[in-house]
C-alpha cells in the first residue's frame, strides 16, 4: 500500500478537526437550504405571474446571481456590507446569505420550469370543478409540482454542499481548508499527507450528499 | 490561488465599482491603539497554511514566524489575540474593512500595496535565489554556457527578472511546482531559480543540492501591514520593532521557528532586525 500519509490525520486533534470542518460546512449549506426552499417556491410562483415588470425583475435576479461567481457574491456580502454599510457580519453569517441569495434564485428558476410544464388542462379542469384560483394552486398544482422538483432540488442541495468550499475565502475554517491547514503543517514530515487528507476529505462529502441522493431516491419511487 | 486572483479582482472591483461611486464611506473602519486596548483584543491575519510562517499545528494552535511575532506583539500589548485565518488575495481588504487590525501573512512591501495600507517596519527579506546540483553549483548566472537552461515557474517573480534582466538563458518554464521539480530532478536544467526561501527549502530536503545564489536582484521585505491612516498603531509597532531589535528578538524567531527548514545558514540572510534592511 502506498504511503497516504494518513498518519497526519491521527496526530493531536487532527482527524476532529477535520469533522469539525464538515460540520461548519454542513451547517452553512442546511441552514441555506431550508431558507431556499421555501423563497424559492415563492420566487417560482411570483416568476409565473402575468405582470411584466415584475416578471423583468425577477428574471433580472435570476440572472444576475447565475452570472455572478459564487466567490464574487461572498466577497461582495462580506467586504463589501463593511464598506458601504459598515456592518460587520461573521463569515458565517454572511455565507449563510449568499448562499440563500443563490440558492433562492436556482430553487425560483427550477419552481417556475415545474410549474409551467403542468398542463393547461390541469388548470382548466380544476376551475371547471369549481376551484378558487388558490385552491387550485394548494390542491392540484403544487403537488404535483413538488413531485418534479424532487430529483432537480437534490441535485442543488448537493451542489451547495460542494461549493461551501468557497467560504474558506472569507476566513471560515471548514473542511477543505482544515485539510489544507494539516497538509501543509506536515509538509516537511509527511509529503504525502495532501494524498491520504483530500482522500478523506472526499469520503467524508460523498457521505453528507448520498443519503441525501438516496432519501430523494426513495421518496421519489414513492411518489412516482 | 493566483489565477483566481486575476479572475476575481477585476470582478470586483467591477462590482464594488457601482457602490464605491453611489454610497458614502462613512468612516474609517480601523480601530486606533487605545481602541484595541480597550476592548482587550487584537485581530491579527494571518496564513493558516504556510508552513513555517504560519499555520495551525495538530492541536489547532497557530504557529510560525509570523505568529511568534504576533504572540509577542499581544503580549506586549497586554491583550488577547484573536486570529484570523486569510489568503493572500484577501489580505488588503481584510485591513480594509477592518476586519482585521493587523496583517502579519507574509506580506511583501510593493509600492502597488502601499497605496493600499501602510507598512511598519520590516521583519524579514526575501529575494530570488537560485539552486543547483552539487556536481555544478551556478554561483553566479553569467558562469552559464549558452546552452544551460534555467528552470522557472510561470508566473513568478524569478520568470519577469530572469527575462527582463538575462534575457540569453534559455527558460524552461512550468506551470507549476511539482512539475518543476521533478524536471529540474531529472536534470533538464542546470539550475532552478525562485524565491530564496522555496530554493532554501529544496536544497535542505533534498540532498545533492546547493543554493549558489541565495540572493539574486533586488531584495524585498516582508512587514506587517495596518489600514491606511492607522497612525497610533502603525507608530507603536515601530517603536515596538525597533525595541524588539534590540533584544535580537527576530533572531530568536528564527530560531525557534524557521532554523529546522532554512537552517542556520540562512539566518542572516533572512531576518531583519529594527531598521536595519540588507
Amino acid at each position: 500500500m502506498p504511503d497516504l500519509g494518513l498518519d497526519v490525520l491521527l496526530k493531536g486533534n487532527n482527524f476532529f478537526r477535520l469533522l469539525e470542518g464538515l460540520l461548519a460546512a454542513v451547517k452553512i449549506s442546511m441552514v441555506s437550504i431550508a431558507l431556499s426552499i421555501p423563497f424559492g417556491v415563492l420566487l417560482g410562483i411570483t416568476m409565473t405571474g402575468k405582470n411584466i415588470l415584475v416578471r423583468f425583475l425577477t428574471k433580472l435576479y435570476l440572472e444576475f446571481i447565475r452570472i455572478m461567481p459564487q466567490l464574487v457574491l461572498l466577497f461582495l456580502v462580506f467586504f463589501g456590507s463593511t464598506r458601504s454599510l459598515g456592518w460587520n457580519l461573521e463569515g458565517e453569517t454572511a455565507a449563510v446569505i449568499v448562499f440563500v441569495l443563490w440558492g433562492t434564485a436556482e430553487m425560483g428558476d427550477l419552481v417556475r420550469s415545474a410549474l409551467t410544464s403542468i398542463p393547461k388542462h390541469q388548470y382548466e379542469s380544476s376551475r371547471a370543478l369549481g376551484l378558487a384560483k388558490r385552491q387550485t394552486y394548494f390542491y392540484i398544482i403544487l403537488p404535483q409540482t413538488l413531485r418534479r422538483l424532487l430529483p432537480l432540488s437534490i441535485n442543488l442541495v448537493t451542489r451547495m454542499v460542494k461549493t461551501t468550499s468557497l467560504v474558506l475565502m472569507i476566513g471560515v475554517v471548514e473542511v477543505l481548508k482544515a485539510g489544507q491547514q494539516m497538509i501543509e503543517a506536515n509538509r516537511m514530515n509527511s509529503p504525502n499527507a495532501a494524498f491520504g487528507i483530500y482522500l478523506v476529505i472526499f469520503i467524508l462529502y460523498f457521505l453528507v450528499c448520498w443519503p441525501v441522493s438516496m432519501a430523494a431516491r426513495r421518496l421519489e419511487k414513492k411518489w412516482g | 490561488m493566483k489565477k483566481i486572483k486575476r479572475i476575481l479582482i477585476p470582478l470586483l472591483v467591477l462590482a464594488l465599482s457601482g457602490c464605491l461611486a453611489g454610497c458614502k464611506n462613512t468612516k474609517d473602519n480601523y480601530r486606533t491603539l487605545e481602541e484595541i486596548k480597550k476592548a482587550g483584543t487584537i485581530n491579527i491575519g494571518v496564513f493558516s497554511d504556510k508552513n513555517p510562517f504560519g499555520y495551525v499545528d495538530e492541536n489547532g494552535n497557530y504557529r510560525g514566524y509570523d505568529v511568534y511575532f504576533a504572540d509577542r506583539l499581544a503580549k506586549d500589548l497586554g491583550v488577547k489575540i484573536n486570529y484570523v485565518s486569510t489568503e493572500a488575495a484577501n489580505r488588503t481588504e481584510y485591513l480594509q474593512t477592518g476586519k482585521v487590525d493587523v496583517i502579519l501573512a507574509n506580506f511583501t512591501v510593493t509600492k502597488e500595496r502601499k497605496e493600499e495600507v501602510d507598512f511598519a517596519l520590516p521583519y524579514m527579506n526575501v529575494s530570488l535565489g537560485v539552486v543547483s546540483k552539487n556536481d555544478r553549483v551556478v554561483k553566479s548566472l553569467e558562469d552559464l554556457g549558452a546552452d544551460d537552461a534555467v528552470i522557472v515557474i510561470s508566473g513568478t517573480t524569478a520568470e519577469t527578472y530572469l527575462i527582463k534582466n538575462y534575457p540569453d538563458i534559455p527558460l524552461q518554464k512550468f506551470d507549476s511546482y511539482a512539475t518543476a521539480k521533478e524536471a529540474f530532478e531529472n536534470g533538464t536544467a542546470v539550475a532552478w531559480a525562485n524565491d530564496n526561501t522555496e530554493v532554501i527549502a529544496f536544497a535542505m530536503q533534498n540532498k545533492g543540492y546547493t543554493v549558489g545564489i541565495p540572493k539574486l536582484g533586488s531584495s524585498d521585505t516582508i512587514a506587517p501591514a495596518v489600514a491606511r491612516g492607522n497612525t497610533s498603531l502603525l507608530e507603536w509597532m515601530n517603536q515596538e520593532i525597533e525595541k524588539l531589535g534590540e533584544e535580537q528578538f527576530f533572531h530568536k524567531n528564527y530560531d525557534e521557528t524557521l532554523a529546522d527548514t532554512y537552517g542556520e545558514e540562512y539566518k542572516e540572510t533572512l531576518v531583519v532586525e529594527g531598521k536595519k534592511t540588507d
